[in-house]
């Protein structure tokens, strides 16, 4: 019994660490804000599993991400850790938590709306430009537009705001 | 951690010399995936199925990445950069799948790195040089809607591990499409001169088309975007002139090889080597 209970506060404590890693190229948010931490679970003989997901298939951060996982499970006295990847079901923009969201937008860059949803079959192909109103994170204003669907990095596009004249990025639906 | 510092968080603790996005000897892809193939598939088939997609996917994108620099404006420079990296990210996962499924455990390295162009089972519309910006743009139109097509029926393949590449690819590979089919339009209904090289460019692709359709049956489904998009564009719908052979049957361009010294060079010169 007294064991048992110290298994599930130990999995408690190593999945609170996990949870606050920062991601590696949105270091405003933790792997857990932006929705790539999967799950911490420990198992019976003491090992600490973490599972993550890449946002994208090309994703150069995922090894970084599983190396400063295990690096601070490691440090906060775990010594059996074992990171799996997890490619199914496929990461979305919806992942990304409300708090997630908030920090996004405190340091500029504009979050996601909802994720497209769409039936099984082949994927429509839409040629009339996008309507989304995207408000600058800078100063609110909804007089904003797309300068490029892709930004320095995957998970990011380029957009400006008429109003304030900044630049800004913008974390794309997927 | 102040706003302006945010970003220094992640120089804490590494002093090594952690590599991202270049180099050899990465950890697996699919480190910590369940490997298991189920039982009944032919494995040697869903090696080479893998494979294919994984050589499609690495050769272009290394044309997309030779647009680094020499593209029209940053802004599309950085856009076909990051569409060749999703491509490099599907291509790392396939390989690593195929070296599993073969029984062999190769390593991803071991399928760019190390095999010769008669090994290489892409289509040959991926391999041939970026011409100007409006054949580029043609061909990752093609390609973009034949790949997503191939990819929606791939995400019911009984593989899991290729069903939930595919899953992933689809919705980059739906960005792709749409990025080429905008600029598709813009230029095939821009002005007398994108339009010539647009048409042009259509003309070019005539040869090796074909094989796209033999290597799989998703003919309608890009017949049907291709349609839609040059006639929104006032353009002709592509023609098949098939030239014979096949990338499939590692039957390639004169254009291969040299992509291919030029992305093994390092890797070939210093095979023991990790950068």
């Amino acid at each position: 019994m007294v064991t048992m209970l110290t298994t599930l506060s130990a999995g408690r404590r190593a999945r609170q660490i996990a949870e606050q890693v920062p991601d590696p190229e949105l270091p405003m948010l933790t792997l857990a804000d932006l929705g790539v931490l999967r799950g911490v679970e420990m198992t019976a003989d003491g090992t600490v599993v973490a599972s993550l997901t890449p946002t994208y298939s090309g994703c150069p951060a995922m090894a970084e991400m599983r190396a400063d996982v295990a690096a601070r499970l490691r440090a906060a006295g775990y010594a059996r850790v074992e990171i799996r990847t997890v490619l199914d079901p496929p990461w979305t923009s919806d992942w990304i938590t409300p708090a997630g969201r908030r920090k996004l937008a405190e340091h500029g860059i504009a979050p996601p709306g909802a994720a497209p949803r769409r039936a099984a079959g082949p994927v429509p192909l839409v040629l009339s430009p996008t309507r989304r109103t995207v408000p600058c994170p800078r100063c609110g204003s909804r007089d904003t537009e797309e300068t490029s669907r892709f930004a320095a990095t995957s998970c990011k596009a380029l957009w400006r705001c008429r109003a304030c004249r900044e630049p800004f990025e913008y974390v794309k639906e997927i | 951690m102040s706003d302006d510092h945010v970003y220094m968080t992640l120089a804490e603790g590494h002093e090594d010399d952690a590599r991202w996005a270049y180099g050899t000897g990465f950890e697996d892809p699919l480190h910590g995936v369940d490997t298991a193939v189920p039982e009944g598939l032919d494995r040697g088939r869903l090696a080479a199925d893998c494979v294919a997609l994984a050589d499609d996917a690495l050769v272009s994108a290394q044309r997309l990445a030779e647009w680094t620099t020499r593209a029209p404006e940053l802004e599309e420079e950085v856009a076909l950069a990051n569409i060749g990296l999703d491509l490099l990210g599907q291509a790392r996962l396939l390989y690593s799948r195929a070296g599993q499924a073969d029984g062999t455990g190769r390593h991803e390295d071991a399928y760019a790195y190390f095999r010769d162009a008669d090994d290489f089972r892409n289509v040959r519309l991926a391999e041939l040089p970026n011409g100007d910006f409006a054949f580029s743009i043609v061909r990752l139109l093609v390609l973009s809607s034949w790949r997503l097509a191939q990819f929606e029926e791939l995400a019911s393949h009984p593989d899991p591990v290729l069903s939930a590449i595919a899953a992933k690819g689809v919705k980059e590979l739906a960005y792709h499409r749409q990025y080429a089919a905008e600029w598709a339009v813009r230029l095939g209904d821009g002005t007398a001169e994108s339009h010539r090289r647009m048409r042009h460019a259509l003309e070019q692709i005539a040869p090796y088309v074909g094989e796209l359709f033999t290597a799989c049956d998703v003919r309608d489904t890009v017949v049907a975007v291709l349609r839609q998009v040059t006639e929104a564009a006032g353009l002709p719908m592509p023609v098949y002139r098939p030239r014979p052979g096949a990338g499939r049957d590692g039957e390639h361009t004169e254009h291969l090889a040299p992509l291919l010294a030029e992305l093994q060079s390092v890797a070939r010169a210093h095979p023991e080597a990790a950068w």
